[in-house]
């Protein structure tokens, strides 16, 4: 691939290893409820008060709990490729922090090879270049192997 | 324990004196005309002389500059400067509910005896986007910069449940296409009056799969706007109005646990439960409970179909079936016109298109009309009791009970 600077699309949102990148996520110190995207000023719980939070790696896997795809290019702020290359995106539930997160699905993957339940992990890919900087997005991509 | 309406969980009506709409297309011209149309088309059909109103409650659009916004404001001068005290709501496609809503409140606090409810609004072609410039902590810039999920990915997530969980079909998905084709055919108002057989709906692309492009609403010009008032100046006026027995606008109870647009992720239920109710339905019984109906009360129903597959889904939240079995309903007529439970007689926003500050107030229209029996070929006979059903963006419910 390029040698250009890997950069997160949205700094401080996910770690940048290639082998097992993570979402960043934050846990309410007091009453224990997982955000993603991190919220670390105020707790959401309406029966807590915390202002306190740590931030966390989440899960790298989950199933998948619904998914569809993207036939025509979005509009901006999405930067589209040129000639389109349509996509399939799914929201993905992960078990131990019981909450469901939305990602396109590996370059390459369509609709046709996953169902509602499979099993998927998060990875890394270029979301849109410029000149110095390979700017990269979180996606899910279907999971091979044993579970962790 | 849910929250309820004050302390009694009874209806407390107000009356719709008068209702009137703009045409819904894709016209072009300044949302303030549409507005001042439907305004001046519910003033006369209330009887009631623009100055004599003593609040305007007005609907927001975020895409028409500065006017937009202070919405309330720009119908009032349009109309006159006449001094009646005004508001201004947002709540994404609920904000016409929140500006009845609102409405209502002066009414029934006895700060205002007659009010005008006026949204409208001019839309650009193509999907719906977010407002330029970068916001990298706005859920609605990120969900289109980092994902591309666009607001039929977000329908589609939720047809694609459907689908393997329920059993729905792609005909069933196209199914309701027809049949809100057959009933706009007949509405004045409504954009898109042509029937489509199930082939013709089958065969348009798929925009997200499961989801074809005329499964999915557009985007539309369109103004709506009602006249309301206390039940003491309808009696005044020697009227016997059609009432308002239920506004819910609730928002969601934590956590959250329905992906929603737009956002990227779900409240957590690590900690804290999911809720006995998703909020589609948790809208619509806070609504039935205000109102002390229940669905076998109902005579019809309009809902918003941002895709059809969503129609499917308001059924079973209205409870007129078990969640699962929207699409038997419809396969066995029940919520065509004529069937045991009309939905979207009006044709729907499968017909008309969002016009989003106007639409939650066209599906009022719509009910008033019914209800009055003045809806022409696409009446619903003896109707007593109609709905609305509806959610806007960030957290917005939005039914409305409306009964002769």
């Amino acid at each position: 691939m390029s040698d250009k600077n890997k950069v997160a699309a949205r700094e401080d949102w996910y770690t940048l290893e290639a082998e097992r990148p993570r979402l960043l996520g934050s846990q309410c110190a007091a009453c224990k409820t997982y955000y993603f995207p991190k919220h670390e000023s105020y707790c959401r719980n309406p029966a807590c008060d915390s202002e306190t939070f740590d931030e966390v790696e989440l899960s790298h896997r989950g199933r998948i709990w619904s998914y569809t795809n993207a036939a025509y290019p979005p509009p901006p702020p999405f930067v589209a490729d040129d000639p389109y290359e349509p996509f399939a995106i799914a929201a993905v539930e992960l078990e131990k922090e019981r909450i469901v997160i939305l990602g396109q699905l590996t370059e390459g993957v369509t609709v046709d090879d996953v169902s509602i339940g499979d099993e998927v992990e998060l990875a890394l890919e270029t979301l849109y270049e410029d000149d110095g900087n390979n700017y990269v997005v979180w996606k899910w991509r279907p999971a091979s192997g044993a579970a962790t | 324990m849910a929250p309820g309406f004050g302390s009694g969980d009874m209806s407390h009506p107000i009356a719709i004196l008068g209702v009137g709409m703009h045409p819904w297309g894709k016209w072009g011209h300044n949302f303030v005309e549409y507005g001042v149309k439907a305004a001046r088309d519910a003033l006369a059909d209330a009887g009631v002389p623009w100055q004599d109103i003593d609040f305007v409650a007005g609907a927001n659009t975020m895409r028409c500059g500065y006017p937009g916004y202070v919405s309330g404001a720009t119908f009032a001068q349009a109309l006159g400067w006449s001094g009646a005290r005004i508001a201004s709501c947002y709540a994404a496609c609920a904000s016409g509910s929140q500006a009845l809503d609102t409405a209502r409140a002066q009414i029934l606090a006895g700060l205002a005896d007659v009010v005008l409810v006026v949204g409208a609004d001019t839309t650009p072609k193509g999907f719906l986007a977010p407002q330029k410039g970068d916001r990298p902590d706005d859920p609605d810039w990120l969900r289109f910069r980092l994902h591309g999920a666009t607001n039929p990915v977000y329908f589609a997530l939720h047809a694609r449940r459907r689908v393997e969980l329920y059993g729905t079909t792609d005909e069933d998905i196209a199914e309701v296409r027809v049949k809100n084709g057959k009933n706009g055919l007949h509405n004045p108002n409504a954009r898109y009056r042509k029937e489509f057989t199930l082939e013709e709906v089958l065969e348009s692309p798929v925009v997200s799969d499961p989801l074809r492009l005329y499964e999915i609403c557009a985007t539309s010009d369109g103004g709506a706007a009602i006249v309301v008032a206390s039940m003491d100046y309808a009696k005044r006026l020697q009227k016997k109005p059609v009432t308002i027995e239920a506004i819910s606008t609730i928002t969601p109870t934590f956590p959250s646990t329905q992906l929603e647009m737009p956002d990227l992720a779900t409240d957590s239920a690590a900690s804290v439960p999911a809720p006995d109710m998703n909020f589609q339905p948790a809208i619509i019984d806070a609504a039935y409970r205000e109102a002390g109906i229940g669905p076998d009360d109902l005579s019809l129903a309009e809902v918003y179909d941002l895709s059809t597959s969503m129609e499917l889904d308001w059924y079973e939240s209205l409870q007129l079936c078990p969640v699962g079995d929207g699409q038997k309903l419809l396969r066995d007529g029940e919520t065509y016109i004529g069937g045991r439970i009309p939905v979207n007689a009006s044709g729907g926003l499968s017909c008309f298109g969002e016009a989003v500050p106007a639409q939650a107030l066209a599906q009022v229209c719509e009910l008033t009309w019914q209800l009055r029996g003045e809806a022409g070929e696409r009446q619903v006979e003896n109707a007593t009791h109609g709905i609305t059903a509806n959610v806007g963006l960030f957290g917005h419910g939005s039914s409305v009970i409306v009964k002769r």
